[in-house]
Parts: structure tokens; C-alpha cells; sequence
């Protein structure tokens, strides 16, 4: 349904721009085929140091495109993948309006 | 879940003719929807209509006060007396400064059918996967609330799961 504001044309921005960058791009395509992993694993086999890494980790996760979360004494990263979807999340949000209108339909035929 | 399509079921307890009249009249499907409508539904049809919060369930109705004033423009498809209307609009077609008429629409369609104590009611919006990705991205822009209104969402849609097919 179409109950959409006018938009403002600024939040897709970050996220391209956290995508902008073969470093990060790089990062991210780990993430797609490994799943979660620590910053020691993912500073594996680079030549990068971990802070370096981590503030690449740092832009993405502003973006919200990736999320940290803890396990044990340890930190994972991994990707938001929801952010990922954009044709999903469309179809969801739509899919709420739906339900909403359609639970005011039954409201206004049941007595 | 198809990225295409939304497909919902609902079993309406209500007489059949009670469930149509409140699809085919646009005053009835107006005062549920949340629309105010420029005239009655016939086939091939341009209706414009104004978002205007319903209030047969109120709290629902708050959720839609932000949009209020929001246009809607939309062209009846078919209409088969008892049992089908469909129309086509653009989804998410908010913004008054942007002409949409290029682009491609979605079909919605009503379809009902009787069931054991009323109407299954089906209701379909097709076609998304030939909205630009860019008009997509703008259901979220347009969200005030961002990333974490966009969560909600998706858990109360979650939550629903067991009662939608999408």
C-alpha cells in the first residue's frame, strides 16, 4: 500500500558509501560466505593491522550494515542482513499495511 | 516468499453480500481503508484519493496519522459483482512532487469466496519485482523512525507469520 511519506533523499547514501571501498567490500564478502567471525579471524591472512580493520568494521556498522554481537569473552561481526534485502523488507512493511487494513475490514463487517 | 507478490487470506464472519459492498462502495471501502474517495469505483476508473486515518479500530488509525493528507491515485481494473475487484496503483507513490505515471504499477486484487461461517477473503498486490529497486528503498527513507521502526515492523510481521502468507 501506498502509506509512504515524502521521502528525504538521505539514508541509502551510507550505506553505498560504506560499500564504496574494496577493503570493505572485501570484509563484507567474508562475512557473506563465512558467517560471523571475530576481528583475530578476520585480521587473518590480511595485511592490515586489527585497528585498521576494526575501523572499517566501525563505518560499515554505522551504516548499519553490519552488527557486533558477543560471545564469551569474544566480539563477532556479522552482517545485518536485513539491511542486505531491501526487496524483502519492502514486501514486509506492505505486507504490515495489509494486515492492518484488512483487520479494519473485518472490524467494519463483523458486527 | 515471493518478492513479487503479497497474497493474504482473511475469513470475514459476515454475509457475503456484506463483504462486497464494503470492497465495491467507495464510501465503505474508503471509511475502512482510510481514504477519502472523489467518487464511486466503476471499471476503468481514475480515482483520486486522500488519506484520511480510519477509525474503526483507533489505535490502528493513529498509526496512520502521520500519512494523513497523503494522495493516492488509482485505476479500477475489474469488477465482478460478488466476487472480484482489482485495481492498479503505485506503491509508495507519495511524493506529490513526482510524476509516477511512467512507471509501473501493482495490481491489487479482492477476491472473495465462501467458507464455512463467512467469506475467505483473498486479497493480492503483484508486480513489485518490476518497481525500481530505487522507489523501494524509499518506503524506508520515508519512514521517520528508521532502522529501528523498520525492526518493529518486521517482528510484529514475524509475529503474524502463522497468519500470513507472503
Amino acid at each position: 500500500m501506498g502509506t509512504h511519506r515524502k521521502s528525504t533523499p538521505d539514508r541509502p547514501a551510507p550505506l553505498f558509501a560504506a560499500l564504496g571501498d574494496e577493503t570493505r567490500l572485501q570484509l563484507v564478502s567474508r562475512l557473506c560466505r563465512e558467517g560471523p567471525l571475530s576481528i583475530t579471524r578476520l585480521a587473518e591472512g590480511s595485511r592490515m593491522t586489527r585497528q585498521a580493520i576494526t575501523k572499517h568494521l566501525r563505518v560499515m556498522e554505522g551504516a548499519r550494515l553490519l552488527e557486533c554481537t558477543r560471545r564469551g569473552r569474544e566480539t563477532l561481526w556479522k552482517l545485518d542482513e536485513q539491511r542486505l534485502d531491501d526487496a524483502r523488507r519492502y514486501l514486509s512493511l506492505i505486507s504490515k499495511q495489509w494486515d492492518d487494513a484488512l483487520e479494519r475490514l473485518r472490524s467494519f463487517v463483523e458486527d | 516468499m515471493s518478492t513479487d507478490k503479497i497474497e493474504k487470506k482473511i475469513l470475514l464472519r459476515a454475509p457475503r453480500a456484506r463483504v462486497w459492498r464494503a470492497i465495491s462502495d467507495s464510501t465503505e471501502f474508503g471509511t475502512w481503508f482510510g481514504l477519502k474517495l472523489n467518487g464511486p469505483f466503476r471499471t476503468g476508473a481514475v480515482m483520486n484519493g486522500v488519506l484520511t486515518p480510519s477509525m474503526v479500530i483507533p489505535s490502528v488509525g493513529e498509526s496512520q496519522k502521520p500519512y494523513e493528507g497523503m494522495k493516492f491515485d488509482f485505476t479500477i481494473e475489474r469488477i465482478e459483482p460478488q466476487r472480484l475487484f482489482s485495481f492498479r496503483w503505485h506503491p509508495g507513490a507519495a511524493d506529490p512532487n513526482m510524476d509516477y505515471s511512467s512507471e509501473p504499477t501493482t495490481l491489487v486484487e479482492f477476491l472473495l469466496e465462501d467458507a464455512p461461517g463467512g467469506v475467505m477473503l483473498t486479497v493480492t498486490e503483484s508486480g513489485f519485482d518490476k518497481i525500481p529497486l530505487a522507489r523501494r528503498a524509499q518506503a524506508f527513507k520515508s519512514n521517520d523512525g528508521g532502522w529501528s521502526e523498520m525492526v518493529k515492523v518486521i517482528e510484529a510481521y514475524v509475529g503474524n507469520a502463522s497468519q500470513v502468507n507472503a
